[in-house]
């Protein structure tokens, strides 16, 4: 692709107030190719979360960024990520999607890997020559695997900045959802995977996207409202904004206008629960003080860790990563992420309250995925060339339901198409 | 209830058919009155497919209000993943009678389930697990979990209708 049509895919104009995507960008498979080399090979990429893998030797197979993994928790305790395809010809070591296993052992020719990684059976080892090292042979690891607060991520990029550094302001918010808990967030057995024929872009934007919520999810607020739910506090400005978190990271919050397990009550979660969400709240603010309290447990946020893994902390928290197939079809893992100490009332709460809106049977998701859907069989009309994402471009406080947020993403993602060059020179500009 | 009580295999068939058309023919309000008034409706998560949804995350965990109102949801104008409506039709067979749990009569059958959308075929493959009740002569649905077989919803993406 020349560099000139590149630059020009997302025009930027601060100044004026514009700001437009080439849907270029979410139908043809040149971009998937670059986005394959120079987004989701160089960022850290979420895998899963320690809490699947609680005691040594558990594991969890799946596919990242295209690649089949295997998230283990080692015999010495350590997670770590292995590359699931045998050193020797390829086949993949790990074949069940969860369990526990003291090793891998490849079915083709038998040969065997512990749950470090490391080769330690070989039929037949005499035939090799000397030069034959078991050390060269164990499994292959991503080039970088760190974790924050039990999020375990991976990164192909050898040259990549630390973790830490890398998520940047989305810690304060990361930090935010893992503080509910007393003991730890722990993700729920049961995953929804499911599909989207569309770009997978659109659903960056689809999840944090405050402006869509009140058309598209109709439905859901007639339900909220019908169970006895107070709206009105939804729309109020002074708890909400949108934030830059760096590094393409970016983050919606607002003043819940859901019921929330930590820690606000609301008709649907009946009277006999009324007592123990209040007991949820006055812990809070012994470990927090009033203010923190109330952040965590009234507000809602809506996280974009770039480039594809949001955490939804609403009426339950949902964790939710997806990668593209083809520019029009992406796979989507969501799990719910909750208190590990919560007994099974809390549980049975926190999983209806998931449901009533998130997951491809919920009162919401199925139409947000319907949305995109559409998007993309609309951009068919190749001669409809941009989109608009300039809403509250000029406003000093966006709103949630600007698109300062959305915008966030794509500065980052078109930084990491076009290459360090030309965002110097464009600085320099 | 006594083995006796329980009902043949042809009353259950009738049954289950019914609810079928209904269901395809999207007459959602028909179909909530073959159910009690403390129904549920549950599809669990493809990768837990004998959960709890108490402690498992489910693809839908429905009590009898939410049911009711995933009816309106869907009856009404705003439901957009299924305004215009999918078009459904559901095979069932290999229906078995496993017995009496209480006043609970336990009852088993699979189904494939397609839908045709936007001029693409999604199919939905899997058995239900029924809890039936006699209420005077008539059968109605206590429970109903729809237990997919496929590994995951690629490439169907929802479950929008009722399954």
């Amino acid at each position: 692709m020349k560099d000139a049509v590149l630059e020009r895919v997302v025009i930027d104009d601060p100044k004026a107030g514009i700001f437009r995507v080439n849907r270029r960008a979410f139908t043809e498979p040149e971009y998937l190719e670059l986005e394959k080399a120079r987004v989701f090979s160089r960022c850290w990429i979420y895998v899963g979360h320690e809490s699947e893998v609680p005691a040594p030797g558990d594991f969890r197979s799946r596919r990242v960024a295209g690649r089949p993994i295997i998230l283990v928790r080692g015999d010495d305790g350590e997670v770590r990520v292995l590359l699931n395809t045998c050193t020797h010809r390829g086949a993949l070591v790990c074949r069940q999607p969860k369990g526990n296993a003291r090793t891998f052992q490849c079915p083709y020719h038998a040969w065997t890997f512990n749950s470090q990684g490391e080769l330690i059976g070989v039929p037949g080892e005499s035939s090799y020559s000397p030069a034959f090292d078991r050390k060269q042979f164990a499994l292959g690891r991503p080039a970088r695997t760190d974790s924050y607060r039990g999020f375990v991520f991976m990164c192909l990029d050898r040259t990549a900045p630390e973790l830490s550094e890398y998520l940047a302001g989305a810690v304060e918010y990361l930090d935010l959802v893992c503080d509910q808990s007393e003991t730890g967030m722990r993700i729920s057995e049961g995953s929804q995977a499911y599909s989207v024929r569309a770009n997978w872009k659109l659903l960056v934007e689809n999840s944090i996207d405050g402006y869509h919520g009140l058309p598209t999810h109709q439905r859901y607020f007639a339900f909220l409202a019908d169970s006895g739910v107070d709206l009105r506090g939804g729309l109020e400005t002074s708890h909400q904004k949108a934030l830059d978190l760096g590094n393409g990271h970016a983050v919606i919050e607002y003043l819940s206008p859901f019921g929330r397990p930590i820690a606000r009550w609301v008709p649907t979660f009946g009277e006999l629960a009324k007592a123990r969400i209040e007991e949820k709240h006055r812990r809070l603010e012994e470990r927090f003080g009033p203010e923190r309290a109330f952040r965590i447990s009234q507000t809602a946020r809506n996280l974009l860790i770039f480039p594809n893994l949001i955490i939804n902390d609403i009426m339950a928290v949902t964790v939710r990563t997806f990668f593209p197939v083809t520019p029009d079809y992406m796979e989507v893992n969501a799990w719910n992420l909750g208190p590990a100490e919560e007994d099974i009332e809390d549980s049975t709460l926190r999983l209806d309250n998931f449901l009533t809106f998130l997951g491809p049977g919920g009162f919401a998701t199925p139409d947000d995925v319907e949305m995109l859907e559409s998007c993309q069989r609309g951009f068919a009309n190749r001669e409809v060339e941009w989109s608009d994402i300039s809403r509250g471009m000029t406003r000093e406080h966006p709103s949630i339901s600007d698109e300062l947020q959305i915008r966030t993403f794509w500065r980052r993602w078109h930084d990491l198409l076009v290459g360090p060059h030309v965002r110097r020179s464009r600085k320099a500009a | 209830m006594h083995i006796n009580e329980l009902p043949g295999r042809s009353e259950v068939e009738d049954f289950l058919y019914r609810e079928a058309a209904l269901l395809d023919e999207w007459r959602l309000e028909e179909w909530l009155t073959l159910l009690t008034d403390d129904a549920s409706y549950q599809v669990p998560s493809t990768d837990s497919p004998q959960g709890d949804p108490r402690t498992t995350l489910f693809l839908i965990a429905d009590d009898a209000v939410r049911i009711r109102s995933r009816v309106k949801q869907l009856l009404g104008k705003s439901a957009w993943a299924e305004n215009p409506p999918s078009r459904t039709r559901r095979l069932i067979s290999n229906v078995r009678i496993l017995g009496a749990e209480g006043a609970n009569i336990l009852v088993t059958a699979n189904f494939a389930v397609y839908r045709m959308r936007y001029e693409q075929v999604d199919s939905y493959i899997g058995h239900y697990e029924y809890k039936l009740v006699r209420v005077g002569a008539d059968l109605r649905i206590r429970e109903r979990r729809a237990i997919l077989d496929n590994e995951c919803l690629r490439p169907q993406g929802k479950i929008s209708f009722i399954l």
